[in-house]
């Protein structure tokens, strides 16, 4: 600060930074549209292809309520439920996965790997096996378990105050200890509930029915509003606690409603999807990627979240060999992203 | 340590499905199975004997790496070595048709190598090193990465999946001495090894620069121990499967005991698995009578409170 | 902008049970430049940690303007009180544009649009930091010196009446060290910004701050201008470091020439008296020496 700027200085200071700043506005619109774009094809995508190829103009009529022979079927009943509710669950586990990353500032630290998923998929399977339910039954317990082991990690990690490093290292306790109680479970469980037990562990959208997406999509518009209105405190958020604080933000309150409002939503896809594994870990990272890390990755992320679904299940169903659920196909992919983890320039690691 | 270890043995014939008497038991020590009671301690026998074998192998790997990462954390089940023994047999199994008992076990050791080299590498990753929050995260991600893969290799082979289910949770329940042998050869070397880098250890526990100073190879004595570790619990995933958090507890209640000399800390490690892993097995005898837990099962719920526990006690600096 | 007061009243405070401050009563001067100095562990960053509320007193106030600062709401504190923690993270790949940007957080409600007043505070705070040509380079691209530079870029752009820093010259060389310590004593005289830090190196906080605050064991030692406060014998109870106070022969200011175990006490100031003229300590006169009324 040599000398005090005149304001004429000034205002050509401002304009040249605000002309930045607009370029880089231009090029998030565009990376958001591009995924947008992206996200339309694979729905078009999957409606037209399945077991059997139908025109985009069949398509199109028979989702406007026309009944075409043979086709109004497949496409009504059997492939847009399938693209909407792995939309739907995409973009949820592509927010909460994004918010607790950008949370507790560790690009490994997902729901899915801090045992949040682990908890609702504890649940569900003691549901299914020990209690016998079914249905709508085992996906309230295990949103409540979601909620539940949530509340209890950060219960747990509790000592004067919450660190992220002890809610994450907390929450691998607890998911070592869940997982091998779901092992036991599934190795004690008759044979004709551990079919239905195994299906959903692997995360899959098959045989999903319109009318559960309604659930699903009133949790997105309700905790997605809320880690959207969280947007700029988290940003504050991942240059630290310290910082965060001195700008104002209310630590416990934002992480209490990111928590919240993260949980609820992967809690509820997993309970209409079951834990489509590493969707909720990879999101994040690729928007990151993708954006080249220009402002907030909250959006980019669930479309990635809902791509990765949609293309994942379709994979699952036509390109691979053998049918596989669409967990198995994003865990399969997120062992490569770990490689290109390692081979990626050493510089980064701690951060999103 | 050795008392209670005789203690826990005893308990491990005594318990069961069944209770058997002394005098049984000590006649079916001679060879006899012509009671119900004695055939069932003649069949416990191999179980206690791989119980203790495991422990001590999990305690003295776990003791190790500990030493070896500098770290509190670490433990071969928390850092997805045992997924990767598993991911490593499976593939063998489904890919290989592998039968061979030490063919399993060179497939698990290769595994588990593999994997820890993989999971320290991505916890160094990036400013700082690889500090016991990055290890327990890396080791968390590449667990679950790895048992995506195992699922898919597993899916399409229906005639492996049962084999493979028992393989999610560890037990040393149905040991039979066949299967015990061709892991004693590992089993011993790796004793070997890591009892002979203990003295490595008391120095990279003064950090990498500090151990050059005094002379020490620091490439050698982690290469060193880092081959103990993984003979260890490879070879013991092999027979048994994963049984996680041994590795994890047992060194940190033996450091209370014994201190931090990592001369006197391995062996006893090694001596306290043995006991935890027995008297784990016991409980789980008990607890789901007629039935049984996996021991694999009760050290998770053993271990994660203790975990935790470590956890909460430490300063958030040090993670 | 005019300061507001910052006051310190009947303070403990401490993490749990051990309690690392006792019985502070402290008056910041308000418009002026002030360094915590201490030996280790007497808690000066707990008390810079108090200030800016990161920590929750046990018992006692922190006063701004007359309210205590951890009743008032988040967002309204931080429109007056900026904060530099000792080693901040950058988050991955973000430019200095978008971590400045950063700054004006408490002026933005939930669904407020960047304003042009936004924009000049971001202006003006790269400008005075001399960081307007890396706007659009990553944060972690960037030398020691100038990433500290950015960050106080940021703590500019909140436009706070006070600055805390705890130590911001730590991992600095001394060109860098000087360049930022020139930086906040501009602030401080064209914004009248009261600034806070803390430091570590005794000589620089006496040639730069107005006011010194030492510190010993949780109390408050001495507190006035670096004259009264940097002598012989604070600088011995305080950091239990014998030592000889002289002019700094430019400044004019206090400065420390530590003594150690190598040096014997006695003879040593009889050389420095003596006015031989050939020596170089000739001209070098003790503060005692000249202030003999003290």
């Amino acid at each position: 600060m040599s000398e005090p700027l005149r304001s004429d200085q000034r205002c050509l200071a401002a304009a040249g930074i605000a002309r930045i700043r607009r370029k880089r506005a231009r090029r998030r619109w565009c990376v958001w549209a591009v995924l947008l774009a992206c996200l339309l094809a694979g729905v078009a995508l999957t409606l037209m292809r399945g077991q059997s190829f139908t025109p985009p103009m069949t398509v199109l009529r028979a989702l406007g309520g026309a009944d075409v022979p043979g086709v109004g079927f497949t496409v009504r009943e059997l492939r847009l439920p399938r693209a909407v509710v792995s939309i739907l669950a995409g973009i949820c586990f592509g927010l909460g996965g994004v918010a607790f990353q950008t949370m507790l500032r560790n690009p490994l630290a997902s729901p899915d790997i801090i045992g949040i998923s682990t908890g609702a998929s504890a649940a569900a399977v003691f549901a299914i096996v020990v209690l016998s339910m079914s249905g709508p039954a085992v996906s309230i317990v295990a949103v409540v378990a979601g909620l539940g082991v949530a509340l209890l990690i950060y219960a747990l990690s509790w000592r004067r105050g919450v660190t992220g490093a002890r809610l994450i290292l907390v929450g691998i306790g607890l998911a070592a200890m869940l997982q091998s109680f779901t092992a036991y479970l599934l190795m004690r469980a008759p044979s004709w509930s551990l079919q239905e037990a195994l299906r959903w562990m692997a995360g899959s959208v098959n045989g999903v029915q319109l009318n559960q997406a309604l659930p699903l999509f009133i949790a997105l518009l309700f905790f997605g509003g809320l880690i959207l209105s969280c947007n700029r405190d988290l940003e504050a958020l991942r240059m630290g606690d310290d910082i965060a604080e001195g700008l104002g933000v209310r630590l416990t309150a934002t992480r209490v409603s990111v928590i919240v409002a993260a949980v609820g939503l992967v809690a509820f896809a997993t309970a209409v999807s079951g834990p489509v594994a590493f969707v909720a870990f990879l999101s994040g990272p690729i928007a990151a990627r993708l954006t080249s890390r220009n402002g907030s990755l909250l959006i980019p992320s669930a479309l990635v979240g809902a791509l990765l679904v949609l293309l994942g299940d379709y994979a699952g169903q036509f390109l691979l060999p053998a049918r596989y659920p669409v967990g198995i196909v994003t865990g399969v992919l997120g062992a490569p992203y770990l490689v290109y983890l390692i081979i990626r320039d050493n510089k980064s690691g701690g951060a999103l | 340590m050795v008392l209670l270890l005789v203690v826990a043995m005893g308990l491990s014939m005594t318990f069961g499905a069944r209770d058997v008497g002394w005098s049984e038991i000590v006649a079916a020590l001679y060879g006899q199975v012509e009671t119900i009671g004695e055939a069932a301690v003649a069949s416990r026998l191999p179980r206690t004997l791989l119980a203790i074998l495991a422990g001590a192998a999990l305690g003295l790997s776990g003791g190790v790496m500990q030493g070896l990462t500098r770290n509190p954390l670490a433990d071969p089940g928390l850092l997805g070595v045992n997924a990767g023994a598993a991911l490593a047999v499976v593939i063998g199994l489904a890919w290989f048709g592998i039968e061979d008992a030490t063919l399993y076990i060179w497939a698990a050791i290769l595994g588990a190598g593999l994997t820890a080299v993989a999971v320290y590498a991505i916890a160094s990753l990036g400013r700082g090193g690889a500090t016991p929050l990055r290890l327990a995260l890396a080791g968390a991600v590449t667990t679950a990465a790895l048992s995506s893969l195992t699922t898919a290799v597993v899916l399409p082979r229906g005639d492996i999946a049962g084999l493979v289910q028992s393989w999610t949770v560890g037990g040393v329940g149905g040991a039979t001495r066949d299967q015990i042998v061709p892991v004693l050869p590992f089993l011993f070397l790796g004793l070997v090894i890591a009892l002979l880098s203990a003295r490595k250890l008391n120095l990279l526990a003064l950090g990498d620069d500090t151990a050059t100073g005094l002379g020490e190879k620091v490439a050698l004595a982690r290469a060193m121990a880092a081959v103990a570790a993984v003979l260890l619990c490879g070879a013991t995933t092999a027979v048994c499967g994963p049984i996680g958090f041994v590795g994890l507890v047992v060194p940190h209640a033996c450091r209370l005991l014994a201190g931090s000399d990592y001369r006197w800390l391995l062996p006893f490690s090694a001596l306290g698995g043995a006991v935890l892993l027995t008297f784990a097995d016991v409980f789980g005898r008990l607890v789901a009578r007629p039935a049984e837990l996996d021991v694999g099962i009760v050290t998770a719920f053993i271990g994660a409170p203790v975990f935790i526990w470590i956890v909460r006690r430490r300063k958030v600096g040090a993670l | 902008m005019s300061s507001p007061s910052l006051l310190v009243h009947d303070l403990m405070a401490g993490y749990g049970e051990r309690a690392v401050l006792d019985d502070i009563n402290l008056t910041i001067p308000s418009g002026r430049n002030t360094a915590i100095v201490g030996a280790n562990a007497c808690g000066k960053s707990t008390l810079l940690r108090t200030l800016s509320r990161l920590l929750v007193p046990e018992r006692g106030k922190v006063l701004l303007d007359g309210h205590s600062i951890h009743r008032l709401p988040a967002r309204r504190l931080a429109q007056q009180l900026g904060l530099l923690p000792q080693s901040p993270i950058a988050p991955e790949g973000i430019t200095v544009l978008d971590l400045v940007s950063r700054g004006r957080h408490p002026h933005q409600g939930l669904f407020a649009r960047w304003s042009s007043a936004d924009e000049a505070a971001v202006a003006e705070a790269l400008e005075a930091t001399r960081t307007t040509e890396l706007a659009e380079r990553a944060v972690e691209e960037l030398s020691g010196g100038q990433r500290q530079r950015v960050w106080i870029a940021m703590a500019l752009a909140q436009q706070t009446g006070v600055l805390l820093l705890d130590e911001p010259t730590t991992f600095l060389d001394i060109h860098h060290q000087i360049e930022v310590l020139d930086l906040l004593v501009d602030l401080n005289r064209m914004r009248g910004t009261t600034i806070v830090m803390v430091l570590h190196e005794l000589n620089l906080a006496a040639r730069y701050a107005d006011i010194l605050v030492a510190m010993a064991k949780g109390r408050i030692y001495a507190i006035g201008p670096p004259e009264k406060v940097l002598t012989e014998q604070m600088v011995r109870e305080v950091f239990g470091l014998a030592s000889r106070i002289i002019e700094d022969p430019i400044t004019g200011k206090p400065m420390m020439i530590p003594l150690g175990r190598h040096v014997a006490c006695e003879p040593s100031r009889d050389r420095v008296e003596e006015p031989t003229k050939n020596t170089p300590g000739a001209e070098l006169r003790t503060w005692s020496d000249r202030h003999p009324a003290r």
